[in-house]
């Protein structure tokens, strides 16, 4: 069995630590603070990471845009690659990241057209600028995860098509119901290169959902576990995991079959450094 | 003869056309609007609740049912106001200052209009000053607040601080919710109430209005 490959940790986290306002989006800091945002993934490439994502999560024109209508989205895209490929200095590749619109299409909160052309615009930006591979991540709603993956793969670019299990009583199904296998059959149907699991759930829980979509695809498998859930302290939450806890549980993910492992919410460099020295040891 | 078991089934598995169809022809018979309320458009969330809760329904079959509902009670709602009957409560609801998501939000402000309540729904990213507004406009029962970022939680506390300082928070129950939220967070800043999924939120505000 290979040696999974170690990617990075959470951005907003380590961005909101650097200054960004609470509620502010992290993604319009690569054009005004991408001295700062450089810090990140270059903190994850010196902590051991292969690949560091880039601050581009929502820059997708119906989340940037809802407050902000003046802004040049494939700006933003674009600066967020050379930001990371500056970081990574050719030490790391380059995943670039696209996450959901918050919108439900079921709903009509937003059309199948409305997705296609944001992701369409974001995933051009992005190949654009360089990306290395693109990572559709924490989505819900298969639908969505799915329009996101075909504007991706237009760009012939490696896509990993991630959703978030932080629902029902064993935290094995997204928001929108869907479970492993189902996410698995129809992410890997559409094309995806590779498949995961992301954010909304500690690692220790995500073992169980790696094993369930290793054993219903062929492809590789992504895993960025949050660091446990956020608990409440003095009015704040936070996440209990120590990196020690978390790193300990990364033999158990690597023997569920994960192909690449990094962490979200709550995550750090310094739980980067700890996985990293779990991995060299295998 | 308007089928009531139909209308039920139909609001339950988010069939909305049946659910209109069903209640036009009841309401052309002269059937009660209160009885089809309570004896199958109610009844029908509340299925659809406890389904959520053991996990045969989820968010989308929900969605669907109160979707269903709303439409039915579209009809129905002009007939009651005529009557002088009014809505259960009055909610105003908002994501706090500097939070953009809205799903659940608006996933619980369906499911409370589906459940009877009028509701006030002030987006996302909402200063504490633009729910004293509404509150002092709108006079609701019920203020509900949602957050998803662990950043954006501590706004609750500020606009239920906020809402004590204006001179309006003995007027209205406060119950929030969103991910990073807990019962004990719930408390810790005084709100009189919390829920964690659309389900709970409809049972929570009905509990806290009858209080």
């Amino acid at each position: 069995m290979p040696k999974p490959i170690l990617t990075d940790g959470a951005w907003g986290t380590q961005l909101q630590a650097r200054g960004l306002p609470p509620g502010e989006l992290p993604d319009l800091w690569n054009l005004t603070r991408p001295e700062l945002v450089e810090e990140v993934p270059r903190a994850y490439v010196e902590a051991g990471s292969e690949i560091v994502l880039t601050n581009t999560f929502r820059a997708n024109r119906i989340v940037v845009h809802a407050k902000h209508p003046e802004i040049d989205v494939r700006a933003v895209n674009r600066a967020g690659v050379e930001i990371s490929k500056r970081a990574a200095a050719g030490r790391a590749k380059v995943f670039a990241s696209i996450g959901p619109s918050g919108k439900l299409l079921m709903m009509g909160e937003v059309t199948e057209e409305e997705l296609e052309a944001a992701f369409r615009e974001q995933a051009e930006a992005l190949a654009e600028a360089g990306a290395d591979a693109l990572v559709i991540e924490t989505m819900s709603d298969l639908a969505e995860a799915k329009i996101a993956l075909a504007a991706a793969k237009a760009t012939g670019l490696f896509t990993v098509a991630c959703m978030v299990y932080d629902s029902g009583k064993n935290k094995d199904r997204t928001m929108m119901g869907v479970t492993p296998e189902q996410a698995a059959a129809e992410l890997a149907e559409a094309g995806a290169d590779a498949i995961g699991a992301n954010c909304g759930n500690g690692i220790a829980g995500y073992v169980p959902v790696c094993e369930r979509l290793r054993a219903a695809t062929d492809l590789p498998v992504w895993i960025k576990a949050n660091a446990g859930l956020p608990e409440i302290r003095g009015g704040e939450a936070v996440y209990s995991t120590t990196p020690e806890e978390f790193a300990s549980h990364v033999p158990r993910l690597v023997e569920a079959g994960a192909s690449y492992i990094g962490g979200c919410c709550g995550t750090s460099p310094d739980y980067i450094r700890a996985v990293r020295e779990v991995l060299d040891r295998l | 003869m308007a089928d009531l078991n139909k209308l039920h089934d139909a609001i339950l598995y988010g069939d909305q056309k049946t659910a209109v169809a069903i209640t036009e022809e009841a309401l052309a018979e002269k059937i009660d609007p209160q009885k089809l309320i309570h004896e199958a458009m109610i009844p029908a969330m509340n299925e659809a609740g406890k389904k959520f809760e053991c996990e045969e329904f989820f968010v989308p079959e929900l969605l669907l049912a109160a979707r269903a509902m709303k439409g039915a009670l579209k009809l129905i709602q002009p007939l009651l106001a005529a009557s002088g009957a009014e809505p259960i409560g009055t909610v105003v609801i908002g994501t706090v200052k500097g939070d953009l998501h809205d799903i659940g939000k608006n996933l619980v402000a369906s499911m409370l209009e589906g459940a009877g309540f009028r509701v006030v729904d002030l987006g996302a990213d909402v200063p504490a000053d633009r729910f004293i507004e509404a509150v002092e406009k709108e006079k609701p029962n019920l203020v509900c607040m949602s957050a998803l970022l662990t950043v954006t939680m501590p706004a609750m506390k500020t606009t239920i601080e906020a809402l004590n300082q204006a001179g309006v928070r003995g007027k209205v129950k406060v119950m929030v919710g969103g991910a990073p939220v807990t019962p004990e967070y719930a408390a810790e800043i005084g709100a009189d109430g919390y829920a964690d999924n659309a389900s709970t939120a409809v049972a929570k505000a009905r509990e806290l209005i009858a209080a």
